[in-house]
C-alpha cells in the first residue's frame, strides 16, 4: 500500500486540478449529441406530420394537438383534422417505434457478438421474424387478435436469433465471416419458407405480403402500433440495464466473466431482448434494413463505444432516421411511394460494403 | 454440447455463502488445488496437481509449451468446468462463488488482449472497477485507476484508444485493468510476452509490490531469469504434473531444467542476489 500511496502523492502534485473537469468533458459531447438528436427528432414528426398530399401547416399541427391535451388550441378545418390523426400521426409514431427498435437491437447485437457487422438484417433475424409474421397473414392467424402477427414475429425471431447465436460462435467469439455467412444461410431459408407460404396465398393476402416484405409504414394505425408497443417498450426499457455488462463483454467472454459478469445469463437474456425489438418493428413495417448497422456506427464514432451512451442515442438516432426517411419514402416520387426499406437499403448497402472491406483490412484479410 | 452453453450453469447444491460485497482480508491461502486433473479434447493436460497459493507470495508457473500452465491457471480462475479434483477460493470451493464473488477476490490477466471496439485505454482500465460498482469501494475507482495506469506507465496513452496501440501498450494496459481490479488473488498468464527489457521488469516489481499489499500472485513466466528474481516460489511444469516446486533457489538446477525443458543448460547465481540465472548450452 505504501508504494501506492507515495506514487499518488506524486501524481497528484503534478496534476492538481485533475478531479473535476474530466467526467463532466466526458458527458458533454453525448449531451449535446442526445438535444441535438432530440431536436431533429421531433423537427422530423412535424414536418412528416405537415406534408404530403393535403398540406397542413406547422402551426395548425401544433394548435391541434394543443387542443387535443387542452392547452387551447383549435382541431385543424375540414378533413385535416382526421388526416393529422389517422393518417400521419400513427404513420409518425410508428416510425419512431420502428426506427428505434431496429436501432436499438443493432446496437445491442453488435456488442452482444462483439462485431460492428452485426445487425438484424444483416444476420437474418429480421428474415425469421419475417417468416412468422407472413405465416401469420397467410394463414389468417388471428389466435391472439390483434397480437397475433407481433406474436408470431417473436417466436419466430426468437428462435432465429438463437439459432444464428449457436451456429456463427466458436470458442466463445465470432468471426466476421461465420457470421455473415450464417446470414446469408439463414436468409436464404427464411427467403424459401416465405416463398411457400406466399405460393399458398391468395391474391389479396400476397398484394398485402410483398408491399409488406419490401418494408413500409404505410399500414400504420393506432391499433397496429398498440399491438407493437408492448413488445418495443419492453425491449427498449430492457435494453439500458446491459450497458454495463457490454462494455464487459468488449474484452471478450472469459475476461467478462472474470470481471463478476454472468455471461451465460446475460446472453440468453439478450437474445430474448433483440428478438423483442426486432420482432416489434418487423411485425408492423416489414424488413427495413441496415439502419441498426449504420445508426449505431454513426454514434459510435461521435461519441464513443460506450453503451451507457450508445443505446439510448442510437434509439433516438434511429427513430429520426426512420421518421425523416419515410417522409422521403412518401414525397420524393409523390403520389406515389417508395417503400421505405428499398429507401435504407440504397444507403445502408454501401455504408455495410465499407464497413466490411474496413473490417477485413483491420483483420488483415479472410482466408 | 452448443445448447449447453446457453443454459445457466448448474450450481452445487451445497448452501450458497452470502453475498459479502466486502471479501475482508486476504486469507493465508486465498487458493488452493486438490488433485486437479484436466481433460481437454482427449489429452490429459493436468493431472494429480497439488498447490496452494498464498498470501504476499509471488509464485510462478514455468515449464516447457503446452506443460499445462495456462491450464493450471484457467482451474484457479474458474474458468474451467470439466475437471477432476477440487478448487478452493477464499477456502470454499470455487463452484460455490457467483461469478460476482469471484471477481471481487481474484483478477485475471489473459494471454490474448483483445477489445472489439475502440474503447479508450482510460475507459479499458475502468472496466477493472465493475466488480465494485454499487459498493463501499466503488468510490476508490478513480484513485485505483489512475494509481494502476501510473504504475504501468500506461498513463502516457491513457486518452487514446485501445485499439491503436502497439502489442507491448495494450499488454500494460490489460495489466493496469487487472490492478485496477484490487483483488487479493491475482492471476497473470505471460504478463511479459510482448513487453521490452524495462517493462518486463516493471511487471516484476510490480508483482513484488502486489505481494507486499499482502496479495497472492500467480504468473507464468516462460523467462526463467525473470522467474528466479522475482518469485518467491516457482512451480516446474511438465507433461501436466508439477516437477518441483519450491524458491528458485532450490528447484532451478542444471539437471531438472535439462530434463524438464530437453535442452542442457547451466546454472550460475547471481552475484548480486543470489537468484539462480539460467544459460542454454549452445
Amino acid at each position: 500500500m505504501t508504494a501506492v500511496a507515495q506514487r499518488r502523492t506524486a501524481a497528484d502534485r503534478s496534476e492538481p486540478s485533475e478531479e473535476e473537469p474530466r467526467p463532466r468533458r466526458r458527458w458533454a459531447v453525448p449531451t449535446l449529441v442526445g438535444f441535438g438528436l432530440a431536436a431533429v427528432l421531433a423537427l422530423g414528426v412535424l414536418v412528416s406530420a405537415s406534408n404530403g398530399a393535403f398540406a397542413i401547416t406547422l402551426g395548425d399541427i401544433l394548435s391541434s394537438i394543443g387542443h387535443r391535451i387542452g392547452l387551447g388550441g383549435a382541431p385543424v378545418e375540414g378533413t385535416g383534422e382526421s388526416v393529422l390523426w389517422n393518417i400521419r400521426f400513427p404513420r409518425v409514431v410508428l416510425g419512431v417505434l420502428v426506427g428505434g427498435c431496429l436501432a436499438c437491437a443493432g446496437a445491442l447485437m453488435q456488442g452482444m457478438f462483439g462485431n460492428p457487422l452485426a445487425e438484424p438484417g444483416v444476420i437474418g433475424v429480421s428474415s425469421g421474424a419475417a417468416v412468422g409474421a407472413v405465416a401469420a397473414i397467410a394463414f389468417g392467424l388471428t389466435f391472439a387478435g390483434n397480437w397475433t402477427i407481433p406474436l408470431c414475429a417473436f417466436v419466430a425471431g426468437l428462435f432465429t436469433v438463437s439459432v444464428v447465436y449457436l451456429l456463427s460462435r466458436s470458442g466463445g467469439r465470432t468471426e466476421v465471416v461465420t457470421l455473415v455467412l450464417t446470414g446469408v444461410a439463414v436468409n436464404g431459408l427464411a427467403g424459401a419458407l416465405i416463398g411457400i407460404f406466399i405460393f399458398y396465398a391468395d391474391n389479396d393476402e400476397i398484394t398485402a405480403i410483398t408491399f409488406w416484405q419490401m418494408g413500409s409504414l404505410s399500414q400504420a394505425t393506432w391499433p397496429k402500433i398498440l399491438a407493437v408497443a408492448p413488445l418495443a417498450a419492453l425491449g427498449l426499457f430492457a435494453a439500458p440495464a446491459f450497458a454495463r455488462r457490454l462494455d464487459l463483454l468488449a474484452l471478450g467472454e472469459r475476461p467478462a466473466r472474470h470481471l463478476g459478469v454472468d455471461v451465460e445469463r446475460m446472453r440468453l437474456q439478450l437474445v430474448v431482448i433483440v428478438a423483442l425489438l426486432t420482432a416489434a418493428a418487423v411485425a408492423v413495417s416489414g424488413v427495413v434494413g441496415f439502419i441498426g448497422l449504420v445508426v449505431p456506427h454513426l454514434i459510435r464514432m461521435a461519441t464513443g463505444p460506450g453503451h451507457r451512451t450508445l443505446l439510448p442515442l442510437s434509439t433516438m438516432a434511429g427513430a429520426a432516421a426512420i421518421v425523416w426517411a419515410d417522409l422521403a419514402s412518401r414525397t420524393i416520387a409523390a403520389p406515389a411511394e417508395i417503400p421505405l426499406g428499398i429507401l435504407t437499403a440504397l444507403v445502408g448497402s454501401p455504408f455495410f460494403f465499407w464497413l466490411l472491406r474496413r473490417t477485413r483490412r483491420r483483420q488483415g484479410g479472410w482466408a | 454440447m452448443r445448447l449447453r452453453s446457453l443454459l445457466p450453469r448448474p450450481r452445487s447444491l451445497a448452501p450458497r455463502p452470502p453475498d459479502h460485497a466486502d471479501p475482508g482480508p486476504v486469507p493465508a491461502v486465498p487458493a488452493a488445488v486438490t488433485g486437479l486433473g484436466v481433460t481437454l479434447g482427449g489429452k490429459q493436460v493436468l493431472r494429480g496437481i497439488d498447490l496452494d497459493v498464498r498470501a504476499g507470495e509471488v509464485l510462478s508457473l514455468v515449464g516447457p509449451n503446452g506443460a499445462g500452465k495456462s491450464t493450471l491457471l484457467a482451474a484457479l480462475s474458474g474458468d474451467l468446468d470439466a475437471r477432476d479434483g477440487e478448487v478452493a477460493l477464499w477456502d470454499r470451493p470455487i463452484d460455490d462463488w457467483t461469478p460476482l464473488d469471484i471477481a471481487r477476490r481474484r483478477a485475471v490477466l489473459p494471454q490474448a488482449h483483445r477489445v472489439s471496439f475502440p474503447f479508450n485505454v482510460r475507459d479499458v482500465v475502468e472496466m477493472g472497477r465493475a466488480p465494485w460498482t454499487g459498493t463501499g469501494r466503488g468510490a476508490e475507482d478513480e484513485e485505483r485507476v489512475a494509481d494502476a495506469l501510473a504504475l504501468t506507465e500506461a498513463d502516457e496513452f491513457a486518452d487514446r484508444a485501445f485499439t491503436s496501440l502497439s502489442g507491448g501498450e495494450q499488454a500494460r494496459v490489460m495489466l493496469a485493468r487487472v490492478v485496477a481490479q484490487d483483488a487479493g488473488l491475482v492471476l497473470l498468464d505471460e504478463p511479459t510476452a510482448a513487453l521490452d527489457l524495462r517493462h518486463q521488469e516493471l511487471v516484476g516489481r510490480l508483482c513484488r509490490e502486489l505481494a507486499a499489499e499482502g496479495r497472492a500472485v500467480v504468473i507464468v513466466l516462460h523467462d526463467l531469469d525473470l522467474a528466479a528474481a522475482y518469485s518467491d516460489r516457482s512451480a516446474i511444469l511438465a507433461e501436466g504434473r508439477i516437477a518441483a516446486c519450491g524458491t528458485p533457489a532450490q528447484v532451478y538446477t542444471a539437471e531438472r531444467l535439462g530434463e524438464v525443458y530437453r535442452q542442457p543448460v547451466t546454472v550460475e547465481h547471481d552475484p548480486g542476489t543470489g537468484a539462480p540465472k539460467v544459460t542454454p548450452v549452445r
